[in-house]
């Protein structure tokens, strides 16, 4: 008789499998932060400079081809913000979809690795592995351009996007104007794909899409004004620098108009980047899947992913603009340099802070993200015509306003002074009181129901 | 029938032609709609039925009496205690026999149950048409656990095929009542928790408030029953108004539609009242199981059921309104005919007057507040 064992899974591999995805669970994202932080400020140009001087004894100024070098740098660099922005949206896809799971009482993914972790490989894996499918009655051609337009519009953002204090690929000086450009890169690639696929629900979802994304652009593009005005520069490192590591020294606490505006773009970035209450593009049960319907394989993971590597984005934007971006509270600029020494290549404290300020940014970005999946499967997804309302008659206005009084606002403050100190006090003051009563009646809600659980293992 | 043909579409109006199904994610089944739209606006959406016909009065004639019971499941699959009901009364009408108080009680129990899960699925879906995902998945939760009562009355938790003619198949069995009560106690305030999860929410009123307003006459006139009847403020519900059954015995009031959110008889009145239907289910469950008589759960019916020739009809209101059933016997052991009249179909064909003006994402919400299941449709 032969004998078969099937117990696959022996105590030993079983913990061996779990050390692994253990070790990748924590490993990746620190290897991420690893790589952003020593690899992107190494291209800056002095920096860049200095290691080949010390280390190479080479002085890059005397090649011929030191143009070539710097290119290759900065191709480098742009590698590396594009495998993070891919494996942050592939680590979101995972973490949205526990989060589900939470929200909606259910377990959620918790099969590949610990927690499920390793799902976004697995389903990257599935998708990489489909057939290659284009409709017979699809323009071809187009068909297969328009996915890579949306993960053009959504990478080109990141070269402009800070992430710490020296991590940012290139400190552009219209930095916000340019990533307000770049963004809108995605409705080509929407119309693209709407219009290619030949099918009347993906046309549907794109012009949704593109009507959506155009108009919120006229908000977004409003209320990204009120922090320009009051930092007096468009690029993205110059706008942190103009505020500080304290709460009340972010400009979403030094002006009441910010404070709306921080909403509006916040509000605009949802729509823009397509997600509830604004997926009207893809919205599930009226157009199937709206311009995605045709696509499958490869093609729809690339969709995917640049939806979920626009949470960061959006998260990202709002930190730079309102929150205080990298700035760490009781870092001030002199002690950035003061760290940093007088040497052309950084000493270790430096590097160290890198990381501090990499952390801090991330920490206020994900707290963003976190909102934004608490929002989508919460929330019921509102109609075309409202969509329009909300941003024409609403969010316009509004941006208008908050415009004009950051005009006023900016002349009050340079007569007095001390009328921006005490604002921020006090809406930051406000602000605790609003977080204080958010917590105490989600308190209240998960104690109103905590006794309608029932024992369901007896049933 | 001149309305079923298609208009020449206007093509320099730039008018579309979307075939809105029969694979859709939000047709509750097998439907297709036909729908002509100016962009985001629809110009009409015309019903497409019979995707699912299975001739199931065409059955009801072939099989004989009792033989047809487990076909009236497949009428509904939502709610089949009800077609089981009306069936089963309908014959007892033929053959004029007396079912015992027990079973009647314990039919009325089972469908009040199997109300409150067909209506959990109803609202559920609607949250999930209107684009909030985790609403259905705590309806389900819910239901999940009558479909494990109902699985331990009568060992189905989908086609129950419970009720016989002249009674029920099965007695409580032990301990069932206090498992009963012990679930009523946590879905009463399972209402309220509906409310702080979807109902009240500012986006999901704005989306069914005003949307698809039924009015009264037009309700009556197309022959709306049930809660599509209800939410556009009429009073009329068969348990009180025409009772049957045990139902005289039981206290309940009839939710009617008070336009909540913007108009009586939108899309969110017909939601609403479905919410409010649940716990008034919930009161008759408690009332049928407190006030239970004891006794034969079956009348004594011969296997053979031989009516005299003539004819009889049942009226019982079902989870999506009014269902009867109209039986001819030639006094064969066959039916000569066997009619079934649902809810759903006649609400389809309110679909295409009410829709011109509304946009594409209303369809989906008035198909889901309408809660229309397609095999009710076709049968």
């Amino acid at each position: 008789m032969p004998q078969f064992s099937f117990a696959f899974p022996k105590p030993g591999t079983k913990k061996l499998l779990l050390g692994a995805s253990l070790a990748g669970a924590i490993g990746i994202p620190v290897l991420l932060a690893s790589l952003l932080v020593f690899v992107i400020p190494m291209i800056h140009k002095p920096v860049f400079d200095a290691l080949i001087r010390e280390k190479l004894g080479h002085d890059p100024a005397s090649w011929a081809g030191a143009q070539w070098v710097y290119a290759i740098g900065l191709f480098l660099a742009g590698i590396v913000m594009f495998t993070f922005a891919a494996i942050s949206g592939g680590i979101f896809s995972w973490y949205e979809r526990r989060v589900a799971g939470r929200i909606q009482s259910r377990i959620g993914p918790n099969r590949v690795g610990v927690g499920g972790f390793f799902q976004w490989i697995a389903d990257a894996v599935k998708l990489l592995f489909k057939e290659d499918l284009v409709p017979a009655e699809a323009d071809s051609v187009l068909f297969r351009a328009a996915p890579y337009f949306v993960v053009a519009g959504m990478t080109l953002v990141f070269v402009a996007l800070p992430a710490g204090q020296a991590i940012v690929v290139a400190d552009l000086n219209v930095g916000i104007f340019y990533i307000l450009a770049v963004t809108s890169l995605a409705v080509v690639g929407i119309i693209l794909s709407g219009w290619s696929s030949n099918s009347k629900w993906a046309l549907f979802g794109a012009m949704r899409a593109a009507a959506q994304i155009i108009s919120y652009e006229v908000p977004a593009g409003l209320a990204i004004l009120v922090p320009v005005l009051m930092a007096g520069t468009l690029s993205t490192q110059g706008l942190i620098q103009a505020q500080g590591g304290w709460p009340w020294e972010w400009f979403f606490f030094r002006n009441p108009a910010a404070a709306v505006a921080f909403v509006i773009l916040f509000i605009s970035q949802l729509a823009e980047g397509n997600r509830t209450p604004f997926d009207l593009a893809e919205a599930e049960s009226e157009l199937v899947a709206g311009y995605l319907s045709e696509y499958s394989g490869f093609r729809f993971a690339l969709y995917f992913l640049v939806e979920w590597a626009n949470l960061w984005i959006i998260g990202a934007v709002t930190t730079t603009l309102f929150l205080g971006g990298w700035q760490i509270p009781g870092v001030t600029a002199q002690d950035w340099a003061a760290v940093r020494g007088t040497g052309a290549f950084p000493a270790w404290g430096w590097w160290a802070l890198q990381f501090v300020s990499l952390g801090v940014f991330s920490l206020k970005t994900l707290l963003q993200v976190n909102v934004i999946i608490w929002i989508r499967w919460t929330l019921p997804r509102i109609r075309v015509d409202q969509m329009m309302q909300l941003c024409w008659k609403y969010l316009v206005p509004a941006g208008f306003l908050c415009m004009l009084f950051t005009l006023l606002w900016q002349m009050v403050v340079a007569w007095a002074p001390l009328v921006e100190r005490v604002t921020a006090v006090v809406v930051f003051a406000a602000f605790l009181y609003v977080t204080w009563r958010f917590l105490k009646q989600t308190r209240d809600n998960v104690s109103l129901i905590a006794h309608e659980r029932v024992d369901l293992s007896n049933w | 029938m001149s309305k079923l043909v298609l208009r020449r579409l206007d093509r320099n109006n730039e008018e579309m032609l979307v075939n809105f199904g029969p694979q859709h994610p939000s047709t509750h089944g097998v439907l297709n709609f036909l729908v002509e739209t100016d962009g985001e606006v629809m110009k009409r959406a015309i019903p497409d039925i019979g995707y699912l016909h299975r001739s199931l009065e065409k059955i009801g004639e072939m099989v004989g009496y009792p033989g047809y019971m487990p076909y009236t499941d497949r009428i509904d699959y939502l709610a089949a205690m009800f077609a089981n009901e009306g069936y089963a009364m309908a014959v007892e009408k033929l053959i004029k026999v007396q079912v015992p108080p027990r079973a009647l009680y314990l039919r009325a129990i089972s469908c009040e149950l199997n109300r409150i899960a067909s209506h959990l699925v109803s609202i559920g879906t609607m949250a999930t048409d209107i684009g909030a995902v985790t609403p259905l998945v705590y309806a389900l939760r819910e239901r999940e656990i009558i479909n494990d009562l109902l699985e331990a009355l009568c060992g189905a938790r989908l086609t129950y095929n419970y009720h016989r003619i002249g009674g029920v198949a099965y007695d409580m069995p032990e301990g069932w009542r206090d498992r009963v009560i012990k679930y009523l106690d946590r879905f009463d305030s399972s209402v309220q928790e509906w409310d702080r999860l979807i109902t009240w929410n500012e986006i999901y009123k704005k989306r069914l408030g005003g949307v698809a307003v039924i009015s009264r006459e037009q309700a009556i006139d197309y022959g709306l029953s049930g809660p599509n009847l209800r939410g556009s403020g009429i009073d009329w519900d068969l348990r009180r108004d025409m009772p049957y059954g045990a139902y005289p015995d039981f206290k309940f009031e009839v939710p009617v539609g008070r336009g909540w959110a913007g108009a009586v008889g939108d899309c969110f009145d017909r939601y609403y009242v479905r919410v409010l239907e649940m716990e008034q289910s919930s009161r008759i469950v408690r009332q049928a199981l407190e006030k239970m008589p004891e006794g034969e759960v079956q009348a004594k019916v011969s296997r053979k059921i031989k009516p005299e020739a003539g004819e009889a009809q049942s009226r019982i209101e079902s989870a999506r309104g009014e269902m009867a059933y109209y039986l001819v016997s030639d006094g064969t052991e066959r039916a000569y005919r066997v009619r079934a009249r649902t809810g759903s179909f006649l609400a389809m064909g309110i679909i295409e007057d009410i829709s011109p003006g509304l946009m594409v994402a209303d369809l989906v919400a008035l198909i889901a507040s309408l809660d229309v299941v397609a095999p009710e449709t076709d049968r």
